[in-house]
């Protein structure tokens, strides 16, 4: 029996995991897809919220301001590229600039620091293609943009070394309650464990309400987004917002931590928690409302256009507790932003509720630090001519578009929690990422995959089951 | 191991091997080819369908056939070049920096860069088709490397949207193969590529072409499942009622080809918002003296033939520069080139513009249409005397036209301001 089963590897799920991997406790992950990072953790805006948003004394308030606090050093010791490149919320001459102020004193109650409110001119100076009706900005130092993947990644493989079990292709199907803890009845059969949490995400309500008479709901949000070049890249240099509206925070554009710009989310309510499919509308949308706060994003420089679904539960709050009607179960639900920027919070808050339960000792040996895949592109010359000579993978370009060498994605298949398929290796290591969208990388990244992980090509997965990308040899076909 | 080149030229497939064949022939020792690929030829090397070589060879080869006498040529004429050899950096001074297994990331100083890397294919966010991102899309040339060159099928229900070159040809060669090609989509309401390849590879097979659809929906969260074609109106946009759902395994796009000029454009290398090339003089020399630019990278051709012709013009005006003509090259004052002017009809031309001096006896101006005209002339106007007036019955956006102009009768007009082109209708 397990001490603690997390269900969901996605970024809740993973800094819980690491979190409580500091304690003497046998924990594992559970996750249905064929890796972390699978579903709202691999596409969302990637924004470190300052932390102005949330309603005053909130748990979405405190987690966001506290984890926007801890990232930059979690970023250095989980080796996560992060860019603290600050935000700023933009209101327009057809907008009511007491909005600004409101946002600016909620975020000053939630403990915000350095917020200011900026006039026409101020903005204007920093950001110079934002729109014209541009009157006003409210200007947060503390915010910053982050590589989602890698700090999911990194999470998982930190916990991971230091001794979580990690579980892929496992969908939880059933949860009972047994004596002194529950059984998840999953695909590959059951497991058992002391004390669940349950980090599932847009399916959470689901397992909430298998073992809660109180019964939560969530409703999956989609957001569009399209994602442009790097040679875009100069567009803005901080995340620009725009006045929130009903639906969440507006369309933001903003740099990504790797030097392209995002734009989006729209939201969109729907029923299927799995429909991450863009539409025509979504994207017209995105585009048309990006307008409002930057003029002339090239939008005919969009690389690839993508959805998320957000889980969005009734409340608009994070849920994290123990449920009061069922001992050892742990929810982690309602996670929608700003819940990248909470989740090293939401991971120490989730180990308080854990470890009040288990009252475990702490493990002597606790690893904090994570090295990510090495980057050749930030060594000086002489030492990837070291580097080359030791292992020549390194000299060897793959995705030629982001410059990834043979060497990292040998380093992202290998390492604990290793990349197995195409979007695996993508995420790790960016292969796959750039202008051609994977167009010439992606039979050498699978020819590289099969070799390493001693496959046939046809067993190469854009993204794990149901996902081949190659049906068979030529003159094969039936 | 070698620094210093009096030539190095970007790229090993038939554009780099025929500038390098012209280079060496008009004197240069000093050289070397880069390419980034495990051997040379470049895209020829999956494009093992026939049809090259009509116009140079005046016979009917295969791309690796075409492919394989330019190689023989090159190492004939001892030329040497590295292979599985990627091209980091150009900078403005010609230094070159490079990266392979064996040497590491190296600095090669060159007197004269000649850029010949090609093109590559837009992808589908270019086209912000909406829908799941399942396994399955494929740009039609990486499908082609897998069948061609890997032996892999992609797929067996195939829909092609794009009715480029490459994806014409793959409609075919995956009917070959055994799979099903449901439907051609194009876009534009005429195809983009040459009308032999419509009729070998679509009509032969009996694989329906509809002009002026486009794909509005992809379905399939972990393969694709089919996707909806729909037709769209003068402006592009969906027409609503006219969607159609085909279910297949399989979407190649064959949407476009962009010349690939990431390292020109780190170069400073000036390019052309409408070809995404270099805009080149009658040399084909660049913004950059001494940086030359030929084939694909240049501006996308339709066939391997006139890139042979173009590279070996841009070797030889290297090898004159290299070889102390300098001055006649690139030394003219600028101000004194002549600009060739698209207008009516013709969307580009390469080069564009011309110092009279630098040019060859005759000069070969080749330029794309932007929409189809028929029954129409090709005119050319030396400021306002039309010197050419060439009747054409059919010209086509999917097919590359060229236009000759004489040195002499440049040289005659003192004080020629400006070389306009365009189309005139009947």
């Amino acid at each position: 029996m397990y001490d603690v089963v997390i269900i969901g590897a996605g970024v809740s799920g993973t800094a819980s995991a690491r979190a409580l991997s500091a304690y003497d406790l046998k924990i594992c992950v559970v996750e249905k897809a064929e890796d972390v990072c699978c579903g709202t953790s691999k596409a969302n805006s990637a924004i470190v919220h300052a932390g102005y948003d949330a309603k005053p004394g909130s748990l979405m308030a405190k987690l966001n301001v506290q984890g926007n606090k801890m990232m930059p050093k979690l970023a250095e010791e989980l080796d996560v590229p992060f860019n603290p490149c600050g935000s700023l919320v933009v209101c327009r001459d057809d907008e009511d600039q007491e909005m600004l102020q409101e946002l600016y004193d909620q975020g000053i109650a939630n403990g915000v620091e350095g917020l200011k409110i900026l006039n026409r001119e101020e903005t204007h100076a920093m950001e110079p293609n934002l729109a014209d009706e541009v009157t006003a900005a409210l200007w947060a130092p503390s915010a910053g943009v982050i590589c989602p993947f890698q700090l999911n990644i990194a999470y998982a493989e930190n916990a991971c070394e230091n001794g979580v079990e990690f579980r892929f292709d496992t969908e939880v199907q059933e949860i009972e309650k047994i004596e002194g803890g529950y059984r998840l009845n999953t695909e590959n059969g059951p497991i058992e464990t002391k004390v669940v949490v349950n980090a599932a995400g847009v399916h959470a309500d689901k397992f909430h309400n298998m073992v809660s008479a109180d019964h939560i709901h969530i409703t999956p949000r989609r957001g569009d987004y399209c994602l442009l070049d790097k040679t875009a890249g100069d567009l803005v240099t901080r995340t620009i917002f725009q006045l929130p509206g009903k639906f969440g925070k507006g369309v933001l554009v903003s740099p990504t931590v790797h030097g392209n710009i995002i734009v989006g989310p729209t939201a969109i309510e729907q029923e299927d928690r799995e429909a991450t499919a863009t539409t025509r509308d979504g994207l017209d949308q995105v585009i048309s409302v990006s307008a409002r706060s930057v003029k002339n994003v090239p939008i005919r420089q969009t690389i690839t256009s993508f959805a998320g679904v957000r889980a969005h539960e009734d409340g608009g709050e994070f849920i994290i507790e123990e449920l009061k009607d069922a001992k050892g179960f742990v929810d982690c639900a309602g996670i929608e932003s700003p819940g990248l920027v909470s989740s090293p919070a939401v991971g120490e808050y989730v180990k308080e509720i854990v470890t009040g339960i288990l009252n475990p000792a702490r493990k002597a040996d606790f690893k904090a630090t994570r090295k990510g895949i090495l980057d050749p592109k930030t060594l000086s010359e002489e030492e990837r001519n070291a580097l080359i000579k030791e292992n020549p993978a390194y000299g060897n370009i793959i995705c030629r578009c982001e410059k990834v060498t043979e060497g990292e994605i040998l380093d992202a298949i290998h390492r604990p929690l290793g990349a197995k398929s195409l979007d695996g290796v993508k995420r790790r290591t960016r292969a796959g990422m750039g202008r051609c969208q994977s167009g010439f990388c992606s039979p050498r990244t699978m020819e590289i995959l099969a070799r390493e992980l001693k496959k046939d090509m046809s067993e190469i997965t854009k993204c794990g089951k149901g996902s081949g990308l190659i049906v068979g040899k030529n003159k094969e076909l039936q | 191991m070698q620094n210093n080149y009096d030539l190095v030229i970007v790229g090993g497939g038939p554009a780099g091997l025929a500038a390098a064949e012209a280079a060496r022939k008009n004197g240069i020792e000093n050289m070397i080819i880069l390419e980034r690929d495990k051997e040379l030829g470049g895209i020829l090397n999956q494009c093992i369908h026939n049809g090259f070589g009509l116009h140079t060879f005046k016979e009917e080869l295969t791309g690796p056939e075409y492919a394989q006498r330019f190689i023989d040529r090159v190492k004939e004429l001892n030329i040497p070049y590295k292979l599985n050899t990627m091209v980091m950096d150009i900078s403005e001074q010609k230094e070159v920096t490079i990266m392979n297994r064996e040497e590491g990331l190296q600095k090669l100083q060159a007197k004269s860069v000649i850029l010949a890397m090609g093109c590559r294919e837009r992808p589908r966010g270019a086209l912000n088709i909406p829908g799941y991102r399942p396994a399955g899309i494929y740009s039609a040339g990486t499908a082609q490397r897998l069948v061609n060159m890997e032996g892999f099928m992609p797929g067996r229900e195939v829909v092609i949207l794009g009715s480029g070159d490459i994806g014409l040809i793959m409609a075919r060669r995956m009917t070959l193969e055994g799979a099903k090609v449901k439907v051609v989509a194009e876009l534009m309401p005429y195809s983009g590529g040459l009308k032999r390849n419509i009729v070998q590879c679509l009509d032969d097979f009996g694989i329906p072409l509809k002009l002026s659809h486009t794909v509005i929906d992809i379905d399939g969260k972990e393969r694709v499942k089919g996707i909806t074609l729909a037709q769209v109106d003068g402006r592009g946009k969906p027409i609503p009622g006219t969607e159609e759902y085909y279910s297949c395994d399989t979407l190649l796009l064959s949407v476009g080809l962009i010349p690939e000029n990431e390292l020109s454009k780190e170069a400073g290398v000036e390019l052309s918002p409408v070809t995404s090339g270099p805009v080149v003089n009658e040399s084909l020399e660049t913004s950059i003296p001494g940086v030359f630019a030929c084939g694909n990278v240049l501006h996308v051709h339709d066939l391997v033939d006139f890139v042979s012709e173009e590279a070996a013009a841009a070797g030889k005006n290297a090898a004159r520069y290299i070889l102390g003509n300098k001055e006649r090259i690139s030394g003219d004052a600028e101000e004194k080139a002549i600009p060739i002017v698209p207008t009516e009809g013709v969307r580009y031309t390469v080069p564009s513009h011309i110092r009279v001096d630098g040019m060859e006896e005759q000069l070969k101006v080749r330029f794309r249409v932007g929409a189809v005209y028929s029954k129409c002339y090709v005119s050319v106007y030396l400021d306002g005397e039309r010197i050419i007036h060439k009747r054409r019955p059919v010209m086509a956006p999917g097919e590359m036209e060229e236009i000759l102009l004489k040195k002499e009768e440049l040289r005659e007009r003192e004080g020629l301001a400006q070389i306009t082109v365009k189309i005139e209708e009947a």
